[in-house]
């Protein structure tokens, strides 16, 4: 036994085992073509399709197998040890369903639900505009009720799966009297008439994930389409965001295992002195920092999905520790990572730079890291009441 | 079943350490067999105390000497008789001399034209012609009942086939039919001292040698591999015999029609005729490595050569492959970077007349074939190359 | 339409490696896994069955142990599996094989499509398809690299030759072997990996696909290894060696040399 033992069933084992397999067969060996491309992976993702990994996140009576968040946390750590950029096209999908699992009707979950399952359509959330990022107050799309229509007019800036999605869960204000309770949220799909997605932007890191932006154009949707009731939006984005964060926890994981593989595999080959880098104490710490907070931030994560899934009123601050925790990790084991490697780290050739550039990401999007702390001090400023 | 005599087994572990299955263990000092075993015989031939046996059945099956004659059929497809059949005429006129028997070709064909001629010009005493349309284009059905229902009139020892797309297809199944034993691939054909054709192939994935034989059945057939063996010099004034032979219409209908042949002659890799070969393997590590030896391949005037590994990694197509499962190339140059040197290769271009080899691993068994080695990084060693040949040349 | 797919359990190309000081196979730590190529075989199977509908059975004759590549072959889609198994099948060569594999084929049912790799990794002869396709009297085509058209009683596929290809009608029930580029197959799915992990797969003795024990194992076999033998060195061979340079240079000068002709 080589890692901590976390104690899977066979069930997680499985998914973890086939993840794991998915990701060296597939993910890695493609992972700097993509990188260098910035094409979507799109055979990848629908490889983990046919696997079922878009099922992992849905519940059973809509043709998932579940949607444990810790099934899912296991998933994707793996896939973000191949390339955060692959995970990230497809746990964007995770992000674009859960709206619909957690403020949804029966109806409108019965008639999305399955073909995300399956991965017969693709998802995405669309939140962020030019100026409601953390903010969410900010948000300057609206949708206004026309008849048995719904038109929608706006722009969401930097959009995960932008233009590969088959459908986007949008918020939008409904109600500008009201403030944060004045929005909500809808299903829009890829062929509505007003709906259009920008170019795609040029990232740092995560470089295959697409991202747009989307801009609507009395864009018309039918009325049911509405996610929950009108003014939920806020709370169904929170919710949301609540439970997809471990998610994104597990990719830092995934990475900073990545990162701390690479490395200590090269101190073993690199010789100075004539003797294996590994071999000179400078370097050892190094390594054994890396693998210390990588091991407490996969603790963190687990414990807090498992959490999650047992209390699901009552996950903000579990979700939010974990994602600070091991993203901030992800970050700071890559850079060492690069150090360890040292000029051979800097080129292009081996993969812990891009691993450093993918980080990155990690600890802004589905809420920058300040913000999770905030989060995280609210809720303490609660319990100590 | 094997046989172990527990009275002479010595728990030396020879057999153990030799079985290429796993399937033999010294177990309190005595050789056990277990499930896995295929009776290849490897063990008994290790055996220093012939504790080891192979039970097989003595009896004597069929009339041998109801069979003779050495046969090769003639493949021939688009107006062309291929070079194969050639170089089995080659080796079919050693073992007919050696047998004392004649050497026959089987030409299954719509129009013969002057196809049988040539075949005697190429060594054959004997060319059993089967004209009809319904043999113009290749087929499983009508070939393969063709020279089976040919074999059984006339009575072979020996039936040789290329180990061609064609070959390969329908053969095994004349064999089938005949209730006889094939040997695919061979690389060596010799008469033994017991009369028998002893057929040598790669065997257990390409890493070891097997010699086999078939003692009880005939005919005794064998396909070949193409650039093996040597084809006789052509000699136009050679005299031989033509009989004409004709097949039941109810035997020549077949159950798969080819509606339409496609000639890939613009997109053809010219892999087996060309002179200079420089192939790639594992070592080249990713498809960006691989390129090296494109750019190599390219300033030599030479074709793209690649072992399974490379292929298989998706570097570069299977056409380019060489080996017992891809191409067979003789070129006057073939380098081989970044290949380990399974069989499964090196039976693909050992005949080759320089084999230039680079590789990081000293022990590498590409080196046992190779005129000149060279143990070091490609990655290094690659771009000077190629930089000092281009100074060279200009 | 019932397809039927013979899959082959296999040492792992990449970890055969011969022992350089017996120059025997080493298959210490060698994994056993399905032949690559039956893999596109049984891939193909189960995309006829969505496409087409109906069902795919796999089947392998081998050890017990066998049984890994069948349950493997569940986790990737197909509907049913067996293992054909008996000490009495042990020395059979491709002839032998056909007529257990046949065997076992007719005592399963009846069959519109029977699917093999082109080849097993391990003996790479290419003659058990075509053999147990006339053991089962079907017709058949090797090497198809593409299924292009599905009618009721027809196909047509695309058959690689030595100098291009093939297109080929061919009336069913029959025999297809397949060639890598026919498509890519698919990893195993969660759903898939369950029912595997419930899957009893039952193994069937000679007995019980009513085979005549004449036919079978070493003694239904016409050929016979008479030798195994390390394959031969060439012997002489110059190793260049010295600085990076001095390397290329020479490495430069016998490859322009002989490329070019001196």
């Amino acid at each position: 036994m080589d890692r901590v033992d976390h104690f899977l069933t066979e069930d997680q084992q499985m998914i973890v085992d086939l993840a794991r397999q998915i990701t060296d067969e597939m993910v890695i060996p493609n992972r700097a073509r993509y990188d260098e491309t910035e094409e979507y992976p799109l055979d990848i993702v629908e490889a983990l399709a046919k696997s079922d990994f878009f099922a992992l996140f849905v519940p059973e009576e809509y043709g998932g197998l579940g949607g444990s968040c810790y099934d899912l946390v296991l998933a994707l750590e793996q896939i973000g040890r191949g390339c955060v950029g692959i995970a990230t096209a497809y746990a964007a999908s995770a992000l674009g369903a859960y709206p619909i699992i957690v403020g949804g009707s029966h109806e409108l979950k019965s008639k999305y639900l399955p073909d995300i399952a399956s991965g017969k359509k693709r998802a995405a959330f669309a939140l962020t505009e030019s100026n409601a990022g953390s903010d969410a107050g900010g948000i300057q799309t609206t949708a206004v009720l026309d008849g048995d229509e719904w038109v929608i007019n706006g722009t969401k800036q930097w959009i995960t799966n932008g233009g590969h999605a088959h459908l986007y869960t949008v918020i939008a204000i409904t109600d500008p009297s009201k403030g944060a309770r004045g929005a909500s949220m809808f299903v829009v799909e890829a062929d509505d008439p007003g709906f259009s997605c920008g170019p795609k932007e040029k990232k740092m890191g995560i470089r295959c994930s697409a991202t747009t932006e989307l801009i609507f154009r009395d864009c018309r949707i039918p009325k049911d389409r509405i996610i929950g009731r009108q003014g939920t939006g806020f709370i169904t984005v929170m919710k949301t965001l609540d439970r997809s964060r471990p998610g994104i926890a597990s990719l830092g994981v995934g990475l900073a295992q990545a990162a701390l593989d690479e490395s200590v595999t090269y101190a073993k080959s690199r010789y100075q002195f004539g003797k294996p880098i590994i071999s000179f104490q400078a370097v050892q710490h190094m390594l054994a920092d890396m693998a210390i907070e990588t091991e407490a931030a996969r603790a963190l994560v687990y414990v807090s999905a498992r959490h999650i899934d047992a209390h699901p009123k009552d996950m903000s601050k579990a979700s939010a520790m974990c994602k600070v925790k091991a993203t901030d990790v992800a970050m700071k084991v890559a850079v060492d990572a690069v150090q360890v490697f040292a000029g051979y780290g800097f080129m292009r050739e081996y993969p812990v730079e891009k691993m450093m550039r993918d980080a990155k990401i990690l600890q802004i999007y589905e809420g920058t890291n300040q913000i999770q702390r905030n989060v995280v001090g609210q809720e303490l400023n609660k319990e100590y009441t | 079943m094997l046989l172990i005599d527990t009275e002479a087994c010595i728990g030396c572990g020879l057999c153990e350490d030799n079985c290429p299955f796993d399937a033999i263990h010294v177990v309190d000092g005595k050789a056990v067999v277990n499930d896995s075993c295929t009776l290849c015989g490897t063990c008994v031939d290790h055996c220093e105390v012939a504790a080891l046996a192979i039970e097989r059945d003595e009896s004597e099956a069929i009339d041998l000497a109801a069979w003779s004659g050495i046969w090769v059929f003639a493949e021939y497809r688009g107006g062309k008789v291929a070079q194969v059949t050639n170089e089995l005429l080659g080796v079919g006129t050693e073992l007919a001399a050696q047998r004392g028997v004649k050497l026959a070709a089987v030409l299954l064909c719509d129009q013969s034209g002057d196809v049988p001629q040539q075949l005697i010009a190429a060594g054959a005493d004997i060319v059993y012609t089967v004209e009809d349309p319904a043999l113009a284009d290749f087929s499983d059905d009508a070939y393969g009942n063709a020279l089976e229902d040919l074999a059984r009139k006339y009575k072979p020892e020996v039936i040789l086939a290329g180990a061609t797309a064609i070959g390969r297809s329908f053969i095994p199944r004349v064999a089938t039919s005949l209730v006889t034993g094939l040997t695919a691939d061979c690389t060596n054909l010799a008469i033994g001292d017991d009369g028998h054709l002893h057929q040598t192939r790669p065997a257990f994935g390409g890493n070891i040698m097997a010699t086999i034989m078939c003692p009880k059945h005939r005919p005794q057939m064998a396909t070949v591999r193409p650039m093996v063996m040597k084809a006789n010099t052509p000699d136009p004034g050679r005299q031989g015999e033509i009989i004409v032979e004709t097949i039941a219409p109810v035997r020549l209908q077949s159950r798969a029609r080819v509606v339409r042949t496609v000639f890939s002659e613009g997109e053809q890799l010219n892999l087996s005729e060309a002179d200079v070969v420089v192939a790639g393997g594992r070592g080249l590590d990713t498809r960006e490595g691989f390129k090296l030896v494109e750019e190599l391949a390219t300033l030599l005037d030479g074709a793209v050569g690649a072992s399974r590994a490379a292929v298989d990694s998706g570097w570069v197509g299977y056409p380019h492959q060489v080996g017992q499962t891809g191409k067979t190339v003789a070129s006057k140059l073939y380098v081989a970077c970044g290949i380990s040197g399974a069989i499964q290769h090196v039976i693909g271009m050992k005949s080759s007349e320089i084999i230039v080899a680079i590789n990081r691993d000293p022990k590498a068994t590409i080196f046992d074939v190779a005129d000149y080695g060279v143990v070091g990084d490609l990655f290094e060693i690659l771009p000077r190359v190629i930089e000092k040949i281009k100074e060279r040349r200009s | 339409m019932r397809i039927v797919v013979c899959i082959k359990q296999v040492p792992d190309a990449k970890d055969v490696r011969l022992d350089p000081v017996t120059n025997t196979l080493s298959r210490e730590g060698v994994k056993s896994v399905i032949n690559p190529y039956d893999r596109h075989a049984m891939e193909e199977g189960v995309r006829l069955k969505e496409q087409y509908g109906g069902t795919v059975t796999v089947i392998s004759m081998g050890p017990p142990q066998a049984k890994a590549i069948l349950s493997e072959a569940i986790s990737c889609g197909v509907d049913d599996a067996f293992l054909v198994s008996d000490r009495a099948f042990a020395g059979s060569d491709t002839l032998a094989t056909t007529y257990t594999l046949a065997q076992a084929i007719k005592k399963s049912g009846a069959v519109d499509l029977v699917l093999c790799g082109k080849q097993a990794t391990d003996g790479d002869t290419a003659q058990v398809g075509p053999g147990l396709a006339a053991r089962l009297d079907m017709p058949y085509v090797t090497c198809v690299k593409k299924i292009s058209a599905v009618e009721d009683q027809l196909m047509r596929v695309e058959r690689m030759m030595d100098d291009g290809y093939d297109e080929v009608e061919i009336d069913l029930p029959a025999l297809l072997t397949v060639v890598k580029e026919i498509n890519v197959p698919r990893f195993p799915s969660l759903r898939g990996l369950r029912k595997a992990k419930a899957f009893d797969i039952p193994s069937y003795s000679a007995a019980d696909i009513d085979a005549d024990p004449d036919q079978l194992g070493l003694g239904g076999s016409p050929t016979w290894v008479v030798k195994v033998f390390p394959p031969e060195c060439k012997g002489e061979r110059s190793m260049i060696e010295g600085s990076l340079e001095e390397i290329a240079d020479k490495l430069a000068g016998i490859l322009s040399d002989s490329a070019y002709g001196a």
